[in-house]
């Protein structure tokens, strides 16, 4: 034995060890503290958000009529409905194309191109927000001026479309198909994944049973990702409400209520009004921005929630992050 | 070197549930002990309990005495951590680190231990511990490659000679054949025969041949129900349980009836 | 009811009732050829339109045919099929135009110039974004340092010590909440923090890097977590066998089992990131010039340039807009790196786990 003195283990005679062992001490508290911290983050976007936005609430209508933007919540009542309104039409656009596109990838292309197929897709979520926004507000725009005029008089008659079109087509059809793009690949990637899972029992027992391709995805691949396509759908949302600009650089937005998508005047997003008048705000109009911004942190929040909360009620998707 | 294990009335938790009642045994050093019996009857729980692996799990405690040579190994103070030093095992399917070659799985022991030691001390555990696996010959060219390079009986041999290499007092193995094809099932076997001169063995299996191929002493397990703890039911020399049981359920066991 | 239900079979043999297989292709091409005439009909060649027209056509051409050939079932299939392709090349129509568009625009200005100078002191042509880049380059690289710790260690409590415990679901829980903050929101916090703490209207590097901290976070905590996940509890279990404490195994088995994927998903994470425009406008501000100071003053950061450039310009209008595709430009083509170089680390560098 030439290295019994080399031998790991301390003293023989004892399982003791001579001195207390810190490392897994230090260790484990340092990984706690990160978690724990994440809470202190969280409590103090929380925090500092109320504290800031605090002025501009308790202050009166005058006080924000010549400070800030006016009575608070006429003010972003209306930019809450543009928000929510312009990310209704990015949904209508973008779930039937994603789930479209998630089926192709999962379950009509060969194989051998379903992980390039996919890793196409998630290119368009690498582009940077801005660069939607230049290409929305100089390219897109003025290629769908024309669709704008041929809706606006062919369909004139559906309130949707009525009114003089926009002559450079940055309305709220414009600005909810570029959001629609840029929501396309996360709707598209959670759904994909989720009809992987689809047991691959159930879409055999269907084949077998005569059904054509689309008969068994109707029998064995909605039923099982009914849930998953909620949630997909309801995260892409929360993206679409809290995407800030591609609205504020392609649309011609106001603070106004109105559901005409083809017109020059437009109804503007939370997100997109504060960058737009954040760098030129000071004082209470700072305070009143911060304060629609909270609101828009709470509209986000409810809507994350409910998408965890189905995801949650299954917890099969507990892979569908 | 090797040491003698004694449990005194051993019981085993997890949380709320008892997996393992009241087992009172002696591993005598230098020899091969096997432990077999049906699944879920609590033979790997009190393999595991013997190097206090089971409290990786949440919740797991034992109650009643556990002895290495007379000291308790849950005495007041102990770590597990030195336990393991003292106490190797092997698992069901070999386990070597991905991200570590062959001689670096060897040394992995000392290393992640922080052992200070030189090049020429290192090379020479890694060959005696590799030799000691007879293993050796089979990967002496190829040290330096990645271990999940190697078949699957070289791999489990390798896991061995990284146990060895820490010179234990005692080897536990889980099942350490069940992943492996008949050949390499083989040269493990041949192993252990050869490492019992050195360590005391404990070998939990579900292969009887095997049991009464390699164990000198064999214990046999049993659980009366599902959500019943696990009991020793009898335990005597290998020779002895294969031919003439004292008790009915371990001749029933043994003879394929059940289980 | 006396008569037994038949279920329907083709009439003679197994290949009956089919349509030739070069009927898509055919059609496809049929329905192109009619969508191109169509436009060039109605005024002038217009690719959308054309397009529209021709899937339009396709579709109502294969379901006719195929309802009368192979019956309705089958033609509604294809027509299903139709719409699932047609979906995933819809798709493709806005990434290839705006990889085009951003490629033929932003190579107007993408020469040395831009890579240079700054824009201070210039007004119309000219100039650069080297204020831009740098201030991009430090305010991502302090903002991956402050997150890049705290996310991975919150992801070895929740994978190695928090199982089954309720901080650790409260921390799951956090972190998907984290993940849904809105960017602009990740700015207004960050400018709220400096104002609270040091002066109302403080902006600077510093405070870009703590909203963007805000949204990599998360990013960092999810995809490290599934990847220590995934490390089997085989080597866990092989380490503490010999007697390594639980730290240690974890910093030199685990972590390094894991490591190509952590390095892929913080790459990843940097490249989601890199690009956030709305926090940095508010955390950071815009400036015309480098800014040495990261702790005081705004900062410029690439896409803040590339806004800017667009959202303020003056004449001659050319200018302002090439150089924000040039930004537009470098910024996906960081992105786009950042994107391979990740995806490449996990692929190249993943070790090789042996009988899984």
């Amino acid at each position: 034995m030439s290295l019994t003195t080399e031998r790991p283990a301390p003293a023989e005679s004892s399982l003791i060890p001579s001195k207390p062992r810190v490392g897994d001490k230090v260790f484990k508290g340092l990984s706690t503290g990160s978690g724990i911290l994440i809470f202190v983050i969280l409590g103090a976007v929380a925090t500092f958000l109320v504290a800031l936005a605090f002025p501009a609430l308790v202050s009166s209508p005058e006080t924000l009529e010549s400070q800030g933007f006016g009575e608070f919540w006429s003010w972003v009542i209306p930019l809450a409905f543009g928000t929510v309104w312009s990310s209704f039409w990015a949904l209508v656009f973008a779930v039937p194309v994603a789930i479209g596109i998630a089926l192709f990838i999962s379950h009509y292309a060969p194989r051998k191109l379903a992980a390039p197929l996919g890793y196409v897709i998630d290119l368009l979520a690498a582009v940077p927000s801005v660069v939607y926004g230049l290409w929305g507000g100089i390219a897109l725009a003025s290629a769908l001026q024309p669709l704008h005029a041929w809706l606006a008089t062919y369909l004139g008659w559906i309130p949707l479309f009525s009114g003089q079109p926009s002559g450079t087509g940055r309305t709220i059809l414009t600005t909810s198909l570029v959001l629609a793009v840029m929501i396309l690949p996360i709707i598209t990637s959670l759904c994909r994944e989720v009809f992987l899972q689809t047991p691959k029992l159930h879409e055999e027992a269907a084949l077998a049973l005569g059904a054509t391709r689309w008969e068994m995805v109707q029998m064995a691949v909605f039923p099982f990702a009914r849930a998953g396509i909620v949630s997909a759908v309801m995260l892409g949302l929360g993206r679409a409400l809290g995407e800030t600009m591609a609205v504020a650089m392609v649309l011609s937005g106001a603070n106004v209520i109105k559901i005409e998508m083809l017109n020059q005047q437009n109804p503007i997003s939370i997100a997109a009004r504060i960058a737009l008048d954040f760098p030129e705000s000071s004082g209470l109009a700072v305070n009143q921005l911060i304060a629609a911004g909270l609101v828009l942190f709470v509209i986000t929040l409810a809507v994350n929630m409910v998408a965890r909360w189905i995801v949650s009620r299954r917890a099969a998707f507990s892979g569908a992050n | 070197m090797s040491k003698r294990i004694e449990a005194k009335n051993l019981d085993i938790y997890y949380g709320k549930f008892k997996a393992v009642e009241d087992v009172s045994m002696v591993v005598e050093p230098r020899a091969v002990t096997a432990f077999i019996g049906p699944s879920g009857c609590g033979k790997s729980t009190f393999l595991r309990s013997l190097n206090r692996m089971h409290e990786v799990i949440p919740g797991a405690y034992v109650d009643g005495e556990l002895l290495l040579d007379g000291e308790d190994l849950y005495g007041p103070g102990v770590d597990p951590v030195n336990v393991r030093r003292q106490i190797g095992m092997v698992f069901q399917r070999p386990n070597p680190f991905p991200t570590m070659s062959i001689k670096e799985n060897v040394l992995a022991g000392l290393k992640l231990n922080n052992k200070r030691a030189s090049k020429g001390e290192l090379d020479e555990t890694a060959e005696k511990a590799l030799r000691g696996a007879n293993l050796w010959e089979e990967v002496k060219n190829r040290l330096d490659l990645p271990g999940s390079g190697l078949s699957g009986g070289q791999q489990q041999r390798l896991c061995i000679a990284r146990a060895i290499a820490m010179q234990p007092d005692v080897l536990l193995m889980d099942e350490p054949c069940s992943a492996l094809d008949p050949i390499s099932t083989l040269a493990i076997e041949d192993l252990i025969q050869e490492l019992k001169a050195n360590y005391t063995i404990v070998i939990v299996t579900h292969n009887m041949q095997q049991a009464a191929r390699v164990s000198d002493t064999t214990a046999f397990f049993n659980i009366a129900g599902t959500g019943q703890p696990g009991k020793l039911i009898e335990m005597d020399s290998t020779e002895k349980i294969f031919s003439t049981p004292s008790v009915k359920a371990t001749e029933d066991y043994i003879t394929g009836r059940f289980g | 009811m006396t008569a037994t239900l038949t279920p329907p079979r083709a009439s003679s043999s197994l290949t009956a009732g089919q349509l030739p297989r070069w009927t898509t292709p055919l059609l496809v091409a049929a329905a192109a050829v009619v969508g191109i005439v169509a436009t060039l009909l109605l005024g002038g060649f217009n690719a959308g339109l054309a397009a529209f027209f021709a899937f339009v056509l396709y579709q109502v051409a294969i379901f006719v045919a195929s309802a009368s050939v192979e019956g309705t079932r089958k033609g509604f299939d294809r027509l299903m099929y139709g719409f699932v392709v047609g979906a995933f090349l819809l798709a493709l129509v806005p990434l290839a135009w705006l990889a085009f568009t951003t490629l033929l625009a932003g190579l107007n200005r993408f020469d040395g110039q831009f890579f240079t100078w700054s824009m201070r002191n210039i007004v119309g042509e000219g100039g650069g974004a080297i204020h831009a880049i740098y201030g991009t380059l430090a305010v991502t690289g302090v903002a991956t340092l402050i997150s890049v710790p705290i996310g991975l260690l919150t992801a070895v409590y929740l994978s190695e010590y928090g199982q089954g415990k309720a901080l650790a679901r409260g921390i799951t829980f956090f972190v998907d909440v984290m993940t849904g903050v809105p960017s602009i929101v990740a700015g207004l916090f960050a400018y709220a923090l400096m104002g609270l703490v040091f002066r109302p209207g403080f902006v600077s590097g510093f405070a870009g890097s703590i909203a963007l901290s805000v949204l990599m976070i998360p990013v960092v905590v999810r995809s490290s977590e599934e990847l220590l996940r995934i490390v089997p509890n085989e080597l866990r279990e092989a380490s503490y066998a010999l007697g390594v404490p639980k730290w240690r195994t974890i910093l030199k088995i685990v972590i390094p089992t894991a490591i190509s994927g952590i390095v892929s998903g913080v790459i990843l994470a940097i490249a989601r990131i890199i690009g956030e425009t709305a926090p940095l406008m508010i955390a950071s501000g815009f400036t015309q010039s480098i800014n040495n100071n990261f702790f005081d003053g705004p900062m410029m950061t690439l896409p803040t340039f590339v806004y800017g450039q667009y959202a303020y310009r003056s004449l001659p209008h050319e200018a302002y807009v090439d150089r924000a595709w040039a930004g537009a430009l470098t910024l996906i083509l960081i992105v786009m790196s950042l994107n391979l170089i990740g995806r490449i680390i996990a692929k190249r560098f993943a070790p090789k786990t042996s009988g899984r």
